[in-house]
């Protein structure tokens, strides 16, 4: 019998992680066809930092090498990005017209980088940071550029940051909400990574917003990059400008093809599109509850449950998930789960050393720790997410809780 | 000792052994003190206390605990502003004169104290009884001595204790009662323990209802129930007799009513005396075989006699002993009260009370009071009895006494009674206090503060317990503006003297003044003066032979080339019929019977290391070495029954007041009794009462009911209930601060010691002559967390706040944990400690870390394994660390955990022992305080 057919449009960390739970539990179901619109094969995007901070190299960061595609009979189509999809005959054209037909459709075309609308965006010398080619250009001019400014201080921009710095450059942190990684810490573990990245060598501009991006040539509007210009009339140097301010789902073609969207395309908790239940998405693509996840771990969750029912079990269902951030610059251990900001009918417990640079902070809510802000000493972290995920009670172990696992007797 | 270095005899200003002392200054400033090698009381030896008063003279202490300028408060309860002298002993004799016209003499009342030098008394005596026309003068000598005076009175004729030190070397039998002399006579001690080395063939009886120190030494410790001493006597006394012990021959001869006093003692029985006692009768046997027997006796008494609704009765109880026995006026023997006071005796002497005249004269005699006047140039002194200590205080708090003058003592922290104390204080229209320290309970009362000199600074006489006087120099001025009492006294009585024109009429033609002296000399002069003739004769006596021939003991009559050691060695003594008198005393039980509400015994009494309310030792946190702080000590079985652990706060309440202290286990206590010592005042232990009110110390649960004859309240027994105090929410606070700041931070924390049920408040550590840092700890307690806020404002009194210090806080919980760790080497820390130290913690909420936590920081732990983990909860420590343990020997700083170690590794007996460990950890080598401790723990490990 001739077996079904699945296409995954996109070949990155959730698609591919998908298809490996897939073939875990239904190898011999599908005739697999992948499409890709990088020339590579699935690389651990989170690694591109350390990559650029010269800590590991490219080779290193490949997940699943050409060979694994060939050994589970994966058709790889690399380079080619997917212009139009067929719903009707239930085909896939990419952009040089190759043709997939298919039976079910994973959609997993991840995220973009938003782009400031400023003057100057298109300018020589602006990059996002997302993929291998612009982690390449970054470790380029870092050898024949100077002066680096990365726009958005959250998660991203400061690991670019810290990169271009180790590569030599001196580098400008432009950030425009308060501190630092403020979807991630709190004032207090915010400052103190903001002093310990300044001890290091990067600069900041907080609360700073960029007005436009000045060019070597034509007063400015064309030639390189050669300064951030902002509000106040200040202007730092440039020569490389990195755009770190975020992320947006990247769903032009399932808008296209008429999947509903909504900051993403919009799933159940089965992952399957509510417009299509053949087409199934997964990744920063997909809205689940209306939240785009972007990191990895609940991506994992999801790929999990898109296998199960792709391999047609149907009793998989994805709840969302409590999300945890760690920052990948070496030397700097910082932890946020859950509601570390607490506020209404929450309680707050705090643990600052100064001496060794030590910041804890656990929000509960009621006998339940709904929020954890580490910084400087994360060891703790996973057991803290585990009690937030599922929502184990502390009573009676309130006053030993800050000191970790191994203080509750 | 360089050149510029002076050395200056002078005399210690703690208890009534009166030791010598040797001050080392320079440039106005003293820097060491040594014992007086030729001084007769004590041979060149001092105690923990005296051997550190030249700590408590450093200029840090100075600056931060001596009232400096004269003060006033332009309302109560602000805070007082600085005024010159001039103004402000012209405003006090201002309205003390508004006082005397408006209400007469009897609405001023002058309180002083056993402290003040004989011609501090003087003029006071004359202010008081000359000018003013009342007998509203009394002083702290009430609480300690007035039941051996009126003992002394009743039996003997007159207020002279007829024995001296050197007669400890000829005893056969030392009876020690009431009185813990280990502790509140240390040097004494070590006379009496070279006694008995020498002869130890000499019995030692001690009578305590708590097994003391001085207990343990005892080879007999009749261990009676508290008020029972006159049974105890009297049943001897009837034991002596039926054994044929008595000397009839002195008591045919010398003595009257002895018929009549063996009437009563027939019914005292030994079945009935130690039933009543709780002792054996085989023990009651042998004491009174020893006495009798035994001879010569020596009797040593103390506040077991004294401070009871029964003192005089119990006075004149024992000495019924000796005069049935003969044994008195001879070597050896005698019943020798020994006074608390370095000038109790000169105050009695000086006739300083308010039923008493000069030179032990009668305020009954129409005769001696005529003397009286006549030696001061007025036409009458009064006859009315004065109003004494607790009746002074009383009648403020009635509103009867309108004024109170108080000098060199702190009644809001030593009288009974507490709540009426401060009632008073409330009351009066004008409290001048006259202080050398700003830092007593009793200032915070005062509209006036007058700076008053003080040890080291003042410049007169004082008399011991065995009658003799020594001089006291000045080794340096007066700190400040701070004047001399006797200077005060008459400066005041001069100007009251132009305020008051009608007493002055009362003066004889010629009289210009009654305060004319120049000189602590001139004054002195006028007191010899007033002895002529009397059985206090000093007439041979000057400033000039005590400076070529050294302290002497009255009498010394004109002509008599040195004093004498005995009194009644010719068994005739001053009474009209020159025989003394047996005194009928009947046993009463204690004024407060413990009952089902009040059912434990609470007794009061001194710490070996500490002196009345501490305003002095309390300086030191070295006198903290040997107890830390206040507690209340109980029967471990009591502590069982009430479900409490050693350091866990149980609530004591009396009928006057309630107070919460840690309870500390001590077997030497029986069952149903409780004893705090009598130092814990507002100043170290407080809080707030279930009632709203300022708890005010031990003295807020003592009676104020006072013997009839001597007027000296029962501070030894009050009824009180103890209970488990449920104080959930616990503060410990502690720091290493510097010298120069550390008490400041204490009078900055004592507004706070109101904010919590229960608060006590002590420094610690060793300051050392070079300066360096002392160490302050405060607790408190109460049902539930403070508002926000107060946690972090102690914090930063003890410098626990600011960016490098780690934190814990949990709010909603009210935890709070906050150290300072320092990197920094210690000189006094051992070599190989790491450089991490704990410099300072404050624990908010749950303190149990306190078990591990505090002896890092007091024994200067190296902290750096700790890290976070010093933040942790609970009494398991996060890292393993050994504490120093207890310290036992205050002046080498030896532990009781080194001296187990060492005294593993001795051999022999308890001596040899003891020679092994002083000469490994020198302990007990320096003052020897310590000695019984050591000597205990050698026989434990034998």
């Amino acid at each position: 019998m001739t077996k079904m057919k699945l296409v995954m449009v996109g070949n990155g960390m959730a698609g591919v992680r998908a298809l490996e739970e897939l073939l875990k539990i239904a190898p011999d179901l599908y005739e697999i066809t992948v499409f890709g619109a990088e020339p590579h094969p699935n690389y651990n995007r989170i690694l591109l930092s350390p990559v650029l901070a010269g800590e590991q190299t490219l080779d290193e960061i490949i997940l699943n090498p050409l060979k694994w595609y060939a050994d589970h009979g994966i058709t790889l189509h690399t380079n080619k990005r997917v212009v139009h999809v067929d719903r009707r005959r239930r085909v896939v054209v990419a952009e040089d017209g190759t043709e997939a037909a298919y039976d079910r459709l994973l959609i997993a075309t991840g995220s973009n980088p938003f782009i400031l609308p400023v003057p100057g965006k298109d300018l020589d010398g602006v990059i996002a940071y997302r993929d291998i080619a612009d982690t390449n250009f970054m470790i380029e001019a870092a050898l024949t550029h100077q002066h680096a400014v990365v726009i958005g201080g959250g998660l991203l921009g400061l690991e670019a940051a810290n990169g271009l710095m180790l590569r030599g450059m001196r580098v400008t942190v432009v950030h425009i909400a308060p501190w630092l990684m403020d979807r991630q810490l709190d004032e207090v573990a915010s400052k103190l990574l903001q002093r310990s990245l300044e001890e290091r060598g990067l600069s900041f501009r907080i609360g700073a917003q960029t007005q436009a991006l000045i060019g070597t040539a034509d007063e400015g509007r064309s030639g390189r990059v050669k300064a951030v210009r902002f509000k106040d009339g200040t202007e730092v140097p440039a020569d490389l400008v990195v755009m770190a301010a975020g992320v947006r789902p990247s769903t032009e073609l399932a808008e296209k093809i008429g999947l509903h969207c909504n900051r993403g395309i919009v799933v159940s908790d089965t992952m399957q599109t509510i417009t299509d239940p053949r087409v199934y998405a997964v990744g920063e693509c997909a809205a689940h509850r209306g939240i785009a996840y972007g990191l990895v771990a609940p991506l994992f969750e999801q790929g999990k449950v898109v296998a199960n029912h792709l391999a047609e079990f149907g009793i998989g269902r994805y709840g969302g998930s409590q999300v945890s951030t760690k920052l990948k610059v070496t030397g700097i251990d910082l932890f946020s789960a859950g509601d570390f900001m607490g506020g209404e009918g929450t309680e707050a417990i705090v643990l600052s050393d100064p001496i060794h640079g030590v910041y804890k902070k656990l929000v509960l809510k009621g006998d339940k720790l709904v929020g954890a802000c580490l910084y400087g000493d994360t060891a703790d972290g996973s057991h803290y997410f585990k009690l937030i995920r599922e929502g184990l009670s502390i009573r009676g172990q309130r006053d030993r809780l800050m000191f970790g696992e191994t203080a509750l007797a | 000792m360089s050149p510029t270095t002076t050395l200056t005899k002078a005399t210690c200003p703690y208890c009534g052994t009166g030791c010598g002392v040797l001050i080392e200054s320079r440039d106005r400033q003293i820097i060491q003190v040594k014992g007086d090698p030729d001084h007769p009381a004590n041979f060149g030896r001092l105690c923990t206390k005296g051997s550190t008063l030249h700590l408590t003279a450093a200029d840090t202490v100075t600056r931060q605990a001596r009232l400096l300028t004269p003060l006033k408060r332009s309302q109560r309860d602000q805070p007082a502003q600085a005024l010159s002298w001039d103004a402000a002993l012209g405003e006090a004799a201002d309205r003390l004169a508004a006082i005397v016209r408006e209400h007469g003499p009897q609405a001023v009342g002058f309180y002083g104290s056993g402290q003040l030098l004989t011609e501090d008394y003087h003029v006071l005596n004359k202010l008081v009884k000359g000018l003013l026309g009342t007998n509203n003068l009394d002083t702290n000598s009430r609480l300690c001595m007035s039941s051996a005076v009126a003992g002394y009175k009743a039996t003997l004729g007159s207020d002279a204790p007829p024995a001296c030190y050197e007669d400890f070397d000829h005893a056969n039998t030392l009876f020690i009662a009431g009185a813990n002399t280990a502790w509140a006579h240390p040097i004494l001690f070590r006379r009496i323990e070279d006694a008995r080395q020498a002869r130890p063939e000499m019995k030692l009886i001690v009578v305590d209802p708590r097994r003391t120190e001085t207990a343990e030494m005892a080879d007999l410790h009749l261990a009676i129930q508290p008020g029972t001493d006159v049974a105890l006597f009297n049943g001897m006394l009837h034991i002596l007799a039926r054994d044929g012990l008595l000397d009839d021959a002195f008591v045919q001869q010398h003595t009257n009513g002895f018929d009549e006093l063996m009437a009563v003692v027939r019914d005292f029985t030994p079945e009935h005396v130690a039933r009543t006692c709780g002792i054996a009768q085989a023990d009651l046997e042998l004491a009174s075989k020893w006495f009798g027997a035994q001879t010569p006796t020596l009797s040593l008494y103390c506040q077991g006699l004294n401070q009871s609704h029964r003192g005089t009765d119990k006075n004149a109880a024992l000495i019924n002993l000796h005069l049935a026995t003969g044994q008195i006026g001879k070597p050896g023997a005698g019943p020798f009260s020994l006074t608390g006071q370095p000038n109790a005796m000169g105050g009695r002497e000086v006739g300083g009370m308010a039923n008493l005249l000069s030179a032990h004269r009668d305020l009954t005699s129409e005769a001696d009071r005529a003397e009286v006047a006549a030696l001061w140039g007025v036409r009458e002194v009064p006859s009315q009895a004065g109003k004494t200590a607790v009746e002074m205080f009383e009648a403020a708090a009635r509103g009867e006494i309108k004024a109170l003058w108080i000098a060199c003592t702190n009644p809001a922290q030593s009288l009974p009674d507490q709540a009426t104390v401060r009632k008073a204080l409330e009351t009066a229209e004008l409290v001048v206090v006259q202080e050398a320290f700003a830092t007593t309970a009793t200032c915070a009362y005062a509209d006036i503060l007058l700076p008053a000199s003080t040890w080291g600074e003042k410049d007169g006489t004082v008399t011991n317990s065995e009658r003799r006087i020594s001089r006291v120099r000045s080794a340096v001025p007066p700190a400040g503006q701070a004047r001399h009492d006797w200077a005060i006294f008459g400066e005041l009585g001069r100007l009251l003297e132009q305020r008051l024109p009608e007493r002055r009429a009362h003066y004889l033609p010629g009289t210009q003044t009654l305060f004319p002296h120049e000189s602590p000399e001139s004054v002195w002069n006028e007191h010899r003066e007033s002895t002529r003739g009397r059985d206090l004769d000093i007439t041979g006596l000057s400033y000039a032979l005590l400076e070529t021939q050294g302290p002497q003991q009255w009498p010394m009559p004109q002509g008599a080339s040195q004093g004498q050691a005995r009194l009644y060695t010719d068994a005739r003594f001053p009474t009209a019929d020159g025989r003394a008198r047996f005194a009928l005393v009947q046993h009463e039980p204690v004024k407060e019977a413990c009952d089902a509400r009040f059912p434990f015994s609470l007794n009061t009494g001194r710490l070996r290391d500490q002196w009345h309310g501490m305003s002095r030792t309390g300086t030191l946190g070295r006198l903290f070495g040997h107890v830390a702080e206040p507690s209340v000590e109980l029967h471990p079985e009591d502590m069982a029954r009430l479900g409490v652990l050693a350091g866990e706060l149980v609530q004591v309440s009396s009928r006057r007041g309630t107070l919460f202290a840690p309870a500390s286990a001590d077997a030497g206590l029986r069952c149903g009794q409780a004893h705090m010592a009598m130092h814990w005042g507002e100043e170290a232990l407080s809080g707030v009462d279930p009632h709203g009110q300022r708890i005010t110390g031990v003295n807020a649960l003592t009676l104020p009911d006072f013997c009839p004859k001597s007027k000296q309240p029962e501070l030894k027994h009050a009824a009180v209930s103890l209970a488990r105090a449920d104080l959930p929410w616990r503060l410990l606070a502690l720091a290493w601060l510097p010298l120069e700041r550390a008490l400041a931070v204490r009078e900055q924390l004592k507004p706070w010691m109101g904010a919590f049920a229960f608060t006590s408040c002590v420094p610690f550590g060793r300051e050392t002559e070079g300066g360096g840092e002392v160490g302050l700890m405060l607790r408190a307690a109460s049902p539930h967390a403070p508002e926000p806020g107060v946690v972090a404002q102690i914090q930063a009194l003890f410098g626990v706040d600011g960016a490098d210090v780690m934190r814990y806080d949990d709010p909603s919980t009210g935890q709070h944990r906050a150290v300072r760790v320092e990197h920094q080497q210690r000189e006094d820390a051992p070599a190989e400690a790491a450089s991490l130290r704990v410099q300072a913690f404050v624990l908010a909420g749950d303190t149990a870390a306190e078990a591990w936590l505090r002896p890092l920081l007091q024994d200067k732990l190296p902290a750096d394994a700790f890290g976070r983990a010093l933040l942790s909860p609970g009494a398991q420590p996060p890292v393993a660390t050994e504490a120093r343990g207890k310290q036992v020997c205050t002046c080498f700083n030896v532990s009781e955990t080194a001296i187990v170690e060492v005294l593993k590794r001795c051999e022999g007996g308890v001596n040899e022992r003891l020679g092994q460990l002083q000469s490994e950890l020198k302990c007990g080598t320096n003052c020897g305080s310590c000695l019984p401790a050591l000597r205990k723990l050698a026989q434990a490990a034998t």
